[in-house]
């Protein structure tokens, strides 16, 4: 592909470039411009984030005071969160969440590899009109088809049920379409020499390319864990049961109840989203580079 | 055998191969009925799984627009009816009219916001590292929490905004209540929550481009603004042309989740996107005929959107050549 030759192109000049250029081009000098652009940078990070800091620090702060105009709580509480967890059941819906999450991010990682390693790397009649098929639907975002995915999955008996929950989140386009790229840019080598063992071809998947592809599935498992953490249409529509609720149905019907105690609104919401924070956190890498390859290439 | 396979395993066509006398003997079509069974199985979960859910869907949102659908399942045909109904509907109106009015104001806005982040911080200057991080932490947040976040800053009289403001000697404005503010709210809350992901790939897009050109650019004496028009710009292109392609589908299926927790719609219809009169049509109201015309009209314009992307693109290739 030409852009990945221009990529490499790219990478290789900037690194002479890093080189040849020194210390004046260094990350860390104080100039006048990098203080500039720090002072800049700063100020936009600090409005970007404020609200997400302001809702954890709120989380703290006691009924009387939560929409006090003082930034730290003037006396830190714990009540929010002991009554969320205990008035609520929020641990359940957490868990219903972190089970639905789990499952659909393993069975969508296994299905869209053998699938992606089937169309980059098998050679079969049709092949090629089956990956159009799929690519096709790359587009099909849940909320335009919401009425009839949901008539699908009444028929099917799926209703108000964890299979509901977990088996249609796991099919989409997109995993596969970022798999059969990586693929189809393994080197055959391995592969080959595997072929020759006598290996067949579930053995050369499992224990060849499964293990080739461990960054770009570490990725897509953080993207995936994300999205359906935070997934909220689907599981709404389909589910009426309080014992199936998953953590983003249960802060919205906590709204609904608790209008006027806005600070276990504001516990609850912050208990919903530090799953999320802390992989973002610890995950940021995996997060931007699968961000990255979904874009081009 | 090692020639054979390596060609097998090479992933592209190669007729050559086939056409060669060697590729009928009996072994080798035997192995390529194993390599094809193997195909089938491995293509299977995905397939049927695609199939069910996502594919027949697709088709269906387009046929039960024909169809009268109430919540217990009661199939009734009733040609265009739905359709016309649509037209004469000052409600479904006034929906397509919001989300025009979000769509034309959300994707430029976006598409501007996150080019200008990811032009400051891929400059070289201390912390920048973390000021990247700072950009793109709303986007991992869920978009319900986003809501009640910005519901309890925004809240009348007593939210943290109205009060900064009044210190200022703003009077206190109805952020989510005033239908006159309402749909420019959620346009400023969705820009906060989707720039850093964009950004991400303007940087992506960015780093792409060889540092040389730029020294080259600066010996000649180009300022910032002549080095942005003549390198950045055209050679940023394919990504731009990426943002605009994703960002433009992103919003017209997005904003359900913001609009249900933050408005419900309202004031007076004023938030009301399609994706979200769709949802209401049909589990407020059991019209789940009517709300899926309505639907197949939002697929009916991301199917033409992405032909024509697909088009202006010459089959998906962002670059020139």
């Amino acid at each position: 592909m030409t852009s990945d030759a221009a990529a490499r192109t790219g990478r290789s000049a900037r690194s002479e470039d890093a080189r040849t250029a020194g210390p004046a081009r260094g990350d860390r000098r104080w100039t006048r411009r990098s203080v500039v652009l720090l002072l800049v940078g700063a100020g936009v990070g600090l409005v970007t984030v404020f609200p997400l800091v302001y809702m954890v620090l709120s989380a703290f702060k006691t009924a009387g005071d939560i929409y006090g105009t003082s930034l730290l709580p003037p006396t830190w509480t714990l009540e929010n969160f002991r009554y969320v967890f205990t008035e609520v059941p929020f641990a359940r819906y957490m868990l219903n969440s972190l089970v639905v999450s789990a499952v659909v991010t393993v069975a969508a990682l296994l299905f869209h590899s053998m699938a992606a390693y089937a169309l980059a790397r098998l050679r079969f009649p049709g092949r090629e009109a089956v990956f159009l098929v799929i690519f096709s639907t790359l587009l099909v975002s849940l909320p335009v088809v919401l009425i009839p995915s949901f008539v699908v999955v009444r028929s099917l008996g799926m209703i108000d049920s964890y299979a509901g929950l977990i088996v249609p989140p796991i099919f989409s386009a997109f995993g596969i379409f970022l798999l059969r790229q990586f693929y189809l840019s393994l080197p055959a080598e391995l592969e080959e020499a595997a072929l020759v063992d006598g290996a067949g071809y579930w053995r050369i998947y499992w224990s060849v390319v499964l293990p080739l592809s461990r960054p770009i599935l570490a990725a897509l498992a953080v993207f995936f864990f994300l999205a359906n953490w935070n997934s909220f249409v689907w599981p709404l529509t389909i589910t009426a049961d309080p014992g199936l609720r998953v953590v983003q149905v249960g802060i919205s019907t906590f709204q609904q109840q608790y209008a006027s105690s806005q600070n276990y609104i504001v516990a609850a919401s912050t208990v919903a989203a530090l799953p999320t924070m802390l992989l973002f956190f610890f995950f940021q890498k995996q997060i931007t580079e699968s961000i990255k390859t979904s874009g081009l290439k | 055998m090692t020639t054979l396979t390596s060609r097998a395993r090479t992933g592209g066509d190669e007729p050559a191969a086939r056409g060669r006398r060697r590729s009928v003997s009996p072994a080798s079509r035997a192995r390529q009925r194993r390599e094809t069974r193997a195909a089938v199985l491995f293509l299977l979960p995905d397939s049927l799984g695609l199939l069910v859910f996502v594919f027949v869907p697709m088709v269906l949102a387009i046929a039960l627009g024909f169809f009268s659908l109430d919540g217990f399942g009661n199939l009734r045909f009733i040609g265009v009816a739905n359709y016309v109904r649509m037209v004469g509907d000052p409600q479904f109106l006034q929906s397509a009219v919001v989300t025009v009015t979000y769509l034309v104001v959300l994707v430029p806005a976006v598409f501007v916001v996150s080019l200008l982040l990811a032009l400051l911080v891929q400059q070289k200057a201390p912390f920048m590292g973390a000021i990247r991080s700072a950009l793109f932490a709303p986007y991992v947040v869920s978009l319900v929490v986003v809501g009640l976040l910005w519901q309890f800053m925004l809240a009348d009289r007593v939210g943290i905004l109205n009060r900064m403001l009044a210190t200022v000697g703003v009077r206190d404005v109805s952020w989510l209540g005033d239908p006159q503010y309402t749909l420019g709210t959620v346009v400023v809350i969705s820009i906060w929550f989707q720039m850093g992901y964009y950004m991400i790939i303007f940087l992506a897009g960015l780093q792409d481009i060889p540092g040389e050109y730029y020294e080259a650019a600066r010996i000649d004496g180009a300022n910032a603004w002549q080095r942005f028009r003549s390198i950045t710009w055209p050679l940023l292109r394919p990504t731009a042309l990426f943002v605009l392609i994703t960002l433009t589908i992103a919003v017209i299926t997005g904003g359900f989740d913001l609009i249900y927790i933050l408005t419900g719609g309202g004031p007076a219809g004023s938030t009301s996107l399609l994706v979200y009169f769709v949802y209401e049509q049909a589990f407020l109201f059991g019209e789940y005929g009517y709300a899926a015309a309505v639907g197949s009209v939002l697929v009916l314009v991301l199917l033409l959107w992405s032909a024509l992307m697909f088009k202006l693109t010459r089959g998906g290739r962002l670059d020139d050549e």
